[in-house]
C-alpha cells in the first residue's frame, strides 16, 4: 500500500501534494457547504472531468484524435439501462457488461483505422461516422425503444440504494467524485507505465516509435480500448442520474464535442488539464448565465456567445491549455522528464 | 515531451466556481412568504427547439394582464433556458429553485420535462408541465408533478375520434392513407400508439405504407415521391414544423394533392407554416389539443396576443403554456401560501372550468394528469385557423377535399 | 413501384447532390489547401443564406442574381477571418484548430439566433414551386437552377486553379508548404486568399441553398458534417471530386430512402464514407497520398 502510494506520488513536489489534498478535502466536504444547485453543477463538472480524462488517455497520451467518444458513453448508458428496465439487472452488473462491449467497439474502430492507415483528421472523421452510425441505428432499434426514448423507473428516489444506483444527488456526487479520482490515479499509473512511455513516443513521432521497435499498432489499440472502457462508465452514470435516454441526445456529436473541450482548454496530455478544463468551462457557463440574469438580460443565445468568445480567447492566448501555464505559475509543474 | 503533471489547488476551484458561488450565495428559499408567487419557467429558447420554445414564451408574456383581470394573484416569472438540452434543463431547474422559485412550469419537450420532474420531486416543488406527450412522466408515482396536456395515447385516441367526427360532417372519408411520421421521440411514441389503437377504433381507412423520416431532414423529395407512389387517398402525418413545410413544397412541386392532409401533431397549424407558405398553407387539418374559440378566456387570449404580437395566430403553444401559469396562480390563490406542500395540494385539487382549451376544464387525477382534455380539429383556411370539431367548439365547417396545389396561383 | 418512381428519385438525388457538392467545394478548398479543419463550415454557409434571405425580403433581389455579390461578401469575410484569426493556427495541431472553429461556430449560431430569431426564414421566388415535366419525370425547377449554378461555379474554380498564376501558386502551397516558402511565395497571403475563395464558394452555395430550403440558426452543424462526408468521399482538394462526392451521397441517400426506411438513409452515407476511408483514403477523385 505504502509502496503504491509512493509510486503514485513519486515526482510530485510537497507543495503539489498539499494542494491536491486540499482540493480533495474541499470536494469531499462540498455536499455540506454547497446548496443543491451548486452540487448539481459540481456533478456536471466532475462528469465532464471524468469523460475528459477518459478521452485524454486516447488523444492526450497516445495522440489519436477521437471526435466520436459519444459512442462509448452511449453504449455505457444503454446497455445497463436496457438490462435494468427489461430484466431488472442492477447497474453495476450492467456496467460489467458494458465495459467489454465498449472496449470491443473501440477495438473494431481502432482495428479498421490502424490497419488501413487512417490517421489524423481522417481518423477523427471516421470516429464521427461510427458515432453517427450508432445514433441512427439506435434511433431504429426497438429493444431500446428506438427514438421514443428509454425511461428508467425513478421510484424510491429518496431511498438511498447504492447497489441499484438510486438515491439522492449527494450519493451521485460521491459516485462521480470517486470515479474522477480513480480516473486520475489510473491516468497517472498508465502514463508512468511502460505503455505510457510508448504512447508518448507514438504521439510525438509514430514513425520514429516504430523504428525504435515499438509495436505501434498494438499500443494504439490498447489506448482506444482502455479509453472506450473508461468512458463507458460515464454512460452508466448518465443513464441512472438523468433516467431517460434518447439516441438523439446520447449519441449526438455535440456530446462528443463537449467531452473534449475540457481537456483541450485545460491542457491536452496533462493529467490535471481535463479536470481543470471541466471546472473552468462549466463554471464559466454557469457564471455567464447568472451574470446575464443579474443584469436582467433575457436573451436566448447571449450566454453561448460569451462562452464562445471565452473559448476563443483561451485558445488564442494559451495554445497548450490553461494547466501547463497555471502549473508554472503555481510552481508545481513537474520537472521535465 | 512535456507532461506537466497535476496539482490542483484551491485557487483553481475558485477560478471555476467562484463566480457561480457568488451569484447563488443567497439561496433564499423563503417559503411561506407573502407577495407574488415566484414561478420558474423552463423552455427550450435556444438550441434546436428554439423556435417552438420562444413561441411558448409568448404565452408567458401575455399572462400577467389576463391573470390580473381574472382576479388572480401576481406571479413573478423567472425565466430559464433549457438550451434544448436534458442536462441544462436539470441544472437550470436546480438553479431556479435555489434562486427562490416556488413552482416550476415547463418544458415543452418530454426528455427535458422528465429531467425537471425529478428535481421538482426531490425538492418538493410543484411542477406544472405545459406541453410534453410522453406517458411515462405521469406514470412514475410523482407527488409534485402535474400535466395539463394529453399523453401520446390520449393524443392518438382523440386524433382518430375527431377524424371520424370530421368524416361524419363531410360525409366522405379516405379509403387508404399513407402514414408519414418524423422519427423522433414524439413521432415514434405516436406510431406505437397508432398501431395499438387503430384496430380498436374501426377507422374507415387502412394504412397503405408507413414512411418515417429524419427529424433533421433537409429534403423530403424522396419521402413524398414514395408516398405518392402508394396512391393513397390522404396523408396521415405526425411531424413538426420543418418537415411540414418541406412536405407541402414537395407536394406542390410533384403535383400531388391528396384528398386531405390529416395531421396529428404540431407543424401544420403553426404560424410560421402559414406565413412561409401563403396560399399553399390552406387545407391541412390538424387533430391536436386546441383551444375552444367560443370560451371567454380564449377570446381574452386572442386579444392579448394580437396586441402583443400582431399577426400571430393563437395556438396550442401559447394556450397550454398560459394555462400552466393559470393553474399556478389559481393554486396560489387557494393555498394562500407559498409553502410548496400546500401549493402542491392546491394544484392537486385544481378545478378550473373557465379555461381556454377544449374540454370540461382543468383538474388532475391521482397521477397528476389532466385526463379530461379533449382534442380538437382545426383546418387552415385563408391564413386563419378554423376549429371544425368537436361540435361544441367548432366555428366553421370543414372543407373537403383539399383544393389542388396547382390551382392556387 | 414503377420505373418512373426510381427515375424521379434518382434525378432528385443527383440534383440535390450537386448542390451539396457546391457547398462541400468550399470546404475542399479550405481543408485541402490550408489544412484547417473548418468545423464552422455549415455555420459560414448559414451566414450567406441569411444574407440572401435579407436581400430578397428587403429589396426583392433574386438569389440567382445575387450569387456573385454574396460570394464576394463572403470572400472578404473569409479573407479577414483567415488573416485575422485563423492564420496563427495553421501550424498548430488539429485539436487546437478544432477548438478555435468550434468556438467560432458557437458564436455564429447564437448571433444568428439573436439577430434573426429562431424561426425558419425563406426566399419566396416566383418560381419556387415550378417544376418541369419530362416524360414520367418531374424535375424541381429551383433545384435544377441551383445544380446548374453548382456546375458553373465548380468549372470556374477548377479553371482558376489550373490556369491562373495565383491558382498555380496556391496549389504549390498545398503540395509543399516548405517548398513554397523556399521559392519565395507569400504563403500567408496565399492562404488567406484560399480561405477567402473557399468562403466565396460557401457564399455561392448558401445563396443557391435558399432556393431549395429554409434557413434557421441551428442548421449549421448538420451541413458541416455533410460537407466533411462529401469532401472525404470525393477527394480532398479535388474540385470535380466535391461534385462527384456530392452526387454520390445525394444519390445514395435518395435510393436508400426509397428502398429502405427514409429515416435511416444517412446511415448509408456514413457507410460510404467509412468504405472510402478504408479502401480509398484519398477519396474517389483524390490523388494518392504519400
Amino acid at each position: 500500500m505504502a509502496a503504491m502510494i509512493a509510486r503514485l506520488t513519486n515526482g510530485l513536489s510537497r507543495r503539489a501534494l498539499g494542494l491536491l489534498a486540499a482540493l480533495l478535502a474541499v470536494l469531499l466536504a462540498a455536499p455540506w457547504i454547497a446548496n443543491d444547485y451548486l452540487l448539481t453543477v459540481l456533478i456536471v463538472i466532475l462528469y465532464l472531468a471524468y469523460t475528459g480524462q477518459a478521452w485524454n488517455i486516447m488523444m492526450g497520451f497516445a495522440g489519436q484524435l477521437s471526435l466520436g467518444h459519444a459512442i462509448y458513453a452511449g453504449l455505457g448508458a444503454y446497455i445497463p439501462a436496457v438490462l435494468f428496465t427489461r430484466y431488472g439487472i442492477g447497474p453495476w452488473v450492467g456496467f460489467l457488461a458494458a465495459i467489454p462491449i465498449a472496449a470491443l467497439c473501440g477495438a473494431i474502430i481502432g482495428f479498421l483505422a490502424f490497419r488501413f492507415g487512417v490517421a489524423g483528421v481522417y481518423f477523427a472523421i471516421l470516429t464521427i461516422a461510427f458515432a453517427e452510425f450508432a445514433r441512427i441505428g439506435f434511433d431504429h432499434l426497438t429493444i431500446v425503444n428506438a427514438s421514443a426514448g428509454l425511461f428508467l423507473p425513478v421510484a424510491q428516489l429518496s431511498h438511498n440504494d447504492l447497489w441499484r444506483l438510486r438515491g439522492s444527488p449527494t450519493k451521485f456526487y460521491y459516485v462521480i467524485l470517486a470515479a474522477t479520482v480513480i480516473a486520475l490515479i489510473l491516468s497517472r499509473l498508465l502514463l508512468r507505465s511502460r505503455m505510457g512511455y510508448f504512447w508518448l513516443a507514438i504521439r510525438e513521432d509514430e514513425q520514429a516509435a516504430r523504428a525504435a521497435g515499438i509495436d505501434t499498432f498494438r499500443y494504439k489499440m490498447y489506448a482506444v480500448m482502455i479509453s472506450a472502457a473508461v468512458t463507458s462508465f460515464a454512460g452508466v452514470f448518465y443513464a441512472f442520474f438523468y433516467n431517460n435516454l434518447f439516441p438523439e441526445q446520447v449519441f449526438n456529436i455535440s456530446r462528443s464535442i463537449e467531452m473534449i473541450l475540457g481537456p483541450i482548454i485545460g491542457g491536452i496530455g496533462t493529467l490535471f488539464g481535463p479536470i481543470l478544463g471541466a471546472f473552468v468551462l462549466t463554471g464559466l457557463a454557469e457564471s455567464v448565465t447568472s451574470a446575464l440574469a443579474a443584469f436582467g438580460v433575457d436573451l436566448p443565445g447571449a450566454k453561448q456567445i460569451f462562452y464562445g468568445i471565452c473559448l476563443l480567447l483561451v485558445v488564442v492566448a494559451l495554445p497548450e491549455g490553461i494547466w501547463p501555464w497555471l502549473a508554472r505559475r503555481l510552481g508545481v509543474a513537474e520537472r521535465k522528464r | 515531451m512535456n507532461s506537466t503533471d497535476m496539482l490542483p489547488n484551491r485557487r483553481h476551484l475558485l477560478a471555476g466556481a467562484a463566480a457561480t458561488a457568488a451569484t447563488v450565495a443567497a439561496p433564499a428559499i423563503l417559503r411561506a412568504q407573502s407577495g407574488p408567487l415566484k414561478v420558474g419557467v423552463l423552455l427550450p429558447r435556444s438550441g434546436y427547439e428554439a423556435g417552438i420554445g420562444q413561441d411558448c414564451q409568448r404565452g408567458v408574456d401575455i399572462a400577467p394582464g389576463i391573470l390580473k383581470s381574472l382576479g388572480l394573484p401576481d406571479l413573478t416569472i423567472m425565466n430559464g433556458d433549457t438550451e434544448s438540452n436534458v442536462d441544462t434543463a436539470r441544472e437550470h431547474a436546480e438553479k431556479l429553485i435555489s434562486d427562490g422559485a416556488q413552482l416550476l412550469v415547463g418544458a415543452f419537450d418530454s426528455g427535458q420535462s422528465t429531467a425537471i420532474a425529478q428535481v421538482a420531486e426531490q425538492k418538493g416543488i410543484p411542477l406544472v408541465i405545459n406541453i410534453a406527450g410522453a406517458a411515462a412522466i405521469t406514470e412514475q408515482g410523482y407527488k409534485f408533478v402535474f400535466r395539463n396536456f394529453p399523453t401520446a395515447p390520449m393524443l392518438t385516441r382523440d386524433g382518430f375520434l375527431q377524424q371520424k367526427a370530421v368524416f361524419d360532417i363531410v360525409g366522405k372519408a379516405p379509403k387508404t392513407v399513407v402514414f408519414m411520421r418524423v422519427n423522433d421521440t414524439f413521432g415514434t411514441g405516436m406510431s406505437t400508439a397508432v398501431a395499438a389503437m387503430m384496430p380498436k377504433l374501426n377507422m374507415p381507412y387502412t394504412i397503405a405504407d408507413e414512411i418515417s423520416y429524419d427529424p433533421a431532414a433537409r429534403d423530403l423529395s424522396v419521402e413524398v415521391t414514395k408516398a405518392k407512389a402508394t396512391n393513397a387517398d390522404a396523408i396521415f402525418v405526425v411531424g413538426r414544423l420543418n418537415d411540414a413545410m418541406l412536405i407541402t413544397r414537395e407536394l406542390a412541386k410533384q403535383r400531388w394533392t391528396p384528398q386531405a392532409i390529416l395531421s396529428v401533431g404540431p407543424g401544420w397549424y403553426e404560424d410560421q407554416y402559414i406565413k412561409t407558405l401563403g396560399k399553399l398553407s390552406d387545407g391541412p387539418m390538424s387533430f391536436v389539443p386546441w383551444y375552444d374559440p367560443n370560451k371567454k378566456l380564449s377570446k381574452a387570449l386572442e386579444a392579448a396576443l394580437a396586441k402583443a404580437y400582431p399577426g400571430i395566430n393563437l395556438s396550442t403553444n401559447h394556450v397550454y403554456t398560459f394555462e400552466a401559469l393559470l393553474v399556478a396562480a389559481d393554486a396560489y390563490k387557494r393555498a394562500g401560501s407559498t409553502d410548496p406542500k400546500a401549493l402542491a395540494e392546491a394544484v392537486r385539487t385544481t378545478n378550473i372550468a373557465d379555461n381556454a382549451s377544449i374540454g370540461p376544464g382543468i383538474s388532475f387525477n391521482a397521477k397528476g394528469q389532466n385526463d379530461k382534455i379533449i382534442g380538437g380539429a382545426i383546418q387552415n383556411r385563408g391564413g386563419k385557423l378554423i376549429t371544425i370539431a368537436p361540435k361544441e367548439a367548432a366555428n366553421g365547417q370543414p372543407e373537403w377535399p383539399m383544393k389542388s396545389y396547382q390551382d392556387r396561383a | 413501384m414503377g420505373l418512373g418512381v426510381y427515375l424521379n428519385v434518382a434525378v432528385a438525388g443527383v440534383l440535390t447532390g450537386l448542390v451539396y457538392g457546391l457547398m462541400a467545394l468550399g470546404l475542399s478548398v479550405i481543408f485541402g489547401v490550408v489544412r484547417v479543419v473548418n468545423f464552422a463550415h455549415g455555420e459560414m454557409m448559414s451566414i450567406a443564406m441569411y444574407i440572401a434571405v435579407v436581400l430578397f425580403s428587403s429589396f426583392h433581389l433574386d438569389p440567382l442574381v445575387m450569387l456573385v455579390p454574396i460570394a464576394a461578401v463572403m470572400f472578404v469575410f473569409g479573407y479577414a477571418l483567415q488573416a485575422g484569426l485563423i492564420n496563427p493556427f495553421i501550424t498548430r495541431p488539429e485539436h487546437s484548430q478544432f477548438l478555435l472553429v468550434v468556438a467560432l461556430a458557437i458564436i455564429i449560431v447564437n448571433a444568428l439566433l439573436i439577430i434573426f430569431g429562431p424561426d425558419a426564414r425563406t426566399v419566396q421566388t416566383s418560381y419556387a414551386y415550378d417544376s418541369f415535366e419530362i416524360g414520367p419525370v418531374i424535375v424541381d425547377a429551383s433545384k435544377a437552377y441551383a445544380a446548374a449554378a453548382a456546375i458553373v461555379v465548380t468549372v470556374a474554380l477548377f479553371a482558376f486553379f489550373r490556369f491562373t498564376l495565383i491558382g498555380k501558386a496556391i496549389r504549390a502551397c498545398a503540395d509543399n508548404y516548405t517548398g513554397a516558402l523556399v521559392v519565395g511565395l507569400n504563403v500567408n497571403r496565399l492562404y488567406a486568399l484560399t480561405f477567402a475563395l473557399g468562403a466565396a464558394c460557401v457564399g455561392a452555395a448558401g445563396t443557391m441553398m435558399t432556393l431549395i430550403t429554409d434557413v434557421t440558426p441551428a442548421l449549421g452543424p448538420g451541413y458541416t458534417l455533410l460537407a466533411f462526408v462529401i469532401v472525404i468521399t470525393g477527394g480532398l482538394g479535388s474540385m470535380p471530386g466535391a461534385l462527384v462526392g456530392g452526387v454520390l451521397i445525394g444519390l445514395t441517400e435518395a435510393l436508400a430512402g426509397l428502398l429502405f426506411t427514409p429515416s435511416a438513409k444517412s446511415m448509408f452515407a456514413f457507410g460510404i464514407l467509412v468504405l472510402v476511408l478504408l479502401f480509398r483514403p484519398q477519396g474517389i477523385l483524390g490523388r494518392r497520398l504519400t
